[in-house]
């Protein structure tokens, strides 16, 4: 019922629109508070998909986040790797464990030593690789055994310092999307507060329409439209302004940390253009039920 | 058209009731004058007749149906149907002569309909010169037949005029007064609140006129004496 309500408004009739004179104060203030909203909600937006990234791009490191490393006399290495693999085999949280071939070793360290590094030929110690199954890997439980069975292995958990990096990422993620929520509110309240403003300023200009014949409906339009227009109007330049902004953050790579990863990333570009789309739904909603109440109050 | 029976209307609580028994058939085609004192009712039975109040007691039918089931919509499209010129010719302000007289037509989706008529309609109410100013810049009688003119745009079925006259020379009440009992001619049903009695009189002579009187909260036929 309301989406051709809508449709229909910002296709035309700008007739209705004349019957209301121009609501200076008000109009103004939606222009500058869709604005302002719109370039917050820009902000959180990104805010809210940069932490949606690093929660998942660090969430994938936390789940192969352990390394065993052996080292040992060469002939002892393929024995006690052997012995790493069946204790690891009957640890609990462990998904998967596994020895990496010596190919792997090797590309592992080719950054630093080339491609020719002959690995099999150095007291390189053996990598094994840990997959964890779910949370309840325990690393002081498992070197303790190690140390009882595999004296030339030493685990390293380096990815476990993450974990609560990963939540606080997620919980950003949450906080940005609340933002929008609030931004969204905010902003209706504050369009529901000038539409009635509006209305209460044009009584007069209400009593005569009704006295030509004019319907509740052909009266709110008036009134809908202009405040739809002007939310999208506001909106679209504030949204504008945002996204250069975050379009001029400086780039640091890929890799870079946080602050520099706020960017939008290629199809998320998509999302900050809905906020003006959505600020003119937020207007026309607030401003047709404050229309629509204050028309049925007065009689 | 419109019927009222036993109707009582009073202002706000307490007060005592400032019209009641009133009954009255409005027939199509007829034409009513309503008279009375200063401050005895008349511009509130009008409003009574238009549904712009709602009876404390009784029963209004507005075109056969009674006003308690209708809602604001029903209001509003009975309106299309009823020209009111009221007493104190409201206006949007920010339009022109021109366009206030073509309201009726803008809020029932009919622009297309005013080009001919306007014209016409304006020159016959002597306000072609002045179509493009404010309402704000005419005279009071240039605003009455503004007024009336709005009234009579969407040539309604029943026309109430309150005062209609009431600010403009004897010569130019003649030509308003032509032009309701014109359309009274048409068969629109006519009722015209006024304290004119040379009005009434000139009217009487034109066209089957009854004069109705609020005295004493009661509505009365006047005699024929007038
Ligand atoms: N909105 C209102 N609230 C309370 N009292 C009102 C209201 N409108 C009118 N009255 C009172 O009702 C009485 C009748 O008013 P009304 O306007 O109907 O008189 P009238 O016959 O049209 O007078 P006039 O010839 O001066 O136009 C007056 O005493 C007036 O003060
Ligand atoms: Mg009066």
């Amino acid at each position: 019922m309301k989406l051709p309500a809508f449709a229909s408004l910002l296709a035309g009739d700008t007739n209705a629109d004349r019957v209301v004179p121009p609501t200076g104060v008000s109009a103004r203030l939606t222009l500058l508070v869709s604005g302002a909203m719109a370039f917050l909600a820009v902000f959180a937006l990104a805010l809210s998909l940069a932490s949606g990234r690093l929660a998942t791009r660090w969430g994938d490191e936390l789940a192969n986040g352990a390394t065993l490393r052996i080292s040992a006399p060469a002939d002892q290495v393929a024995a006690q790797t052997q012995a790493a693999l069946r204790v690891l085999d009957t640890t609990p949280g462990v998904g998967a464990a596994r020895a990496l071939s010596q190919d792997e070793q090797r590309a592992l360290l080719e950054p630093w030593f080339g491609p020719d590094l002959p690995v099999e030929d150095l007291p390189i110690p053996q990598l094994i690789e840990i997959i964890e199954s779910d949370g309840s890997f325990d690393p002081a439980g498992l070197r303790l055994r190690l140390a009882a069975e595999v004296p030339g292995a030493v685990l390293d958990d380096h990815a476990r310092w993450r974990r609560p990096l990963v939540q606080a990422a997620s919980r950003l993620k949450l906080l940005g999307l609340v933002s929008i929520g609030l931004i969204t509110l905010a902003t209706a309240a504050m369009i529901t507060l000038a539409a009635n403003a509006a209305l209460s300023a044009n009584a007069q200009v209400i009593a005569v329409l009704r006295l030509v014949g004019a319907t509740d409906r052909y009266i709110a339009r008036a009134f809908v439209r202009r405040f739809t227009l002007r939310a999208l109007t506001g909106a679209a330049v504030g949204t504008a302004l945002a996204m250069i902004a975050v379009a001029l953050l400086p780039d640091a790579g890929e890799t870079a940390g946080f602050l520099t990863g706020l960017s939008f990333v290629g199809p998320h570009w998509i999302w900050p253009l809905m906020v003006p789309l959505l600020a003119a739904i937020v207007a026309f909603v607030a401003t047709r039920t404050a229309a629509l109440r204050m028309l049925g109050g007065l009689s | 058209m419109i019927e009222l029976e036993n109707v009582a209307y009073s202002y706000g609580y307490g007060g005592g009731a400032l019209l009641s028994e009133l009954s009255l058939k409005l027939s199509p085609g007829s034409f009513h004058f309503l008279t009375g004192p200063s401050g005895a009712g008349k511009t509130t039975f009008l409003k009574l007749c238009y549904g712009a109040l709602r009876p404390t007691s009784g029963e209004v039918q507005i075109f056969g149906k009674d006003l308690r089931g209708m809602d604001r919509d029903d209001i509003a499209m009975a309106r299309r149907r009823i020209g009111v010129v009221h007493q104190d010719c409201q206006f949007l302000d920010h339009l022109s002569v021109a366009e206030n007289i073509a309201l009726p037509l803008a809020v029932s989706g009919q622009e297309h309909l005013a080009d001919g008529n306007l014209d016409e309609l304006m020159a016959w109410v002597g306000l072609t010169e002045r179509a493009n100013a404010l309402p704000a810049e005419l005279s009071g009688g240039e605003r009455q037949r503004a007024a009336l003119a709005r009234a009579v745009i969407m040539s309604p079925d029943v026309v109430l005029a309150d005062e209609p006259t009431g600010n403009v020379d004897w010569e130019m009440s003649q030509r308003l007064l032509t032009l309701l009992v014109e359309l009274n001619r048409m068969g629109k049903t006519i009722m015209i609140a006024t304290h004119d009695l040379s009005l009434i009189r000139a009217a009487k002579a034109q066209v089957q006129a009854r004069v109705l009187r609020i005295s004493n909260k009661r509505l009365q036929l006047a005699g024929a004496d007038l």
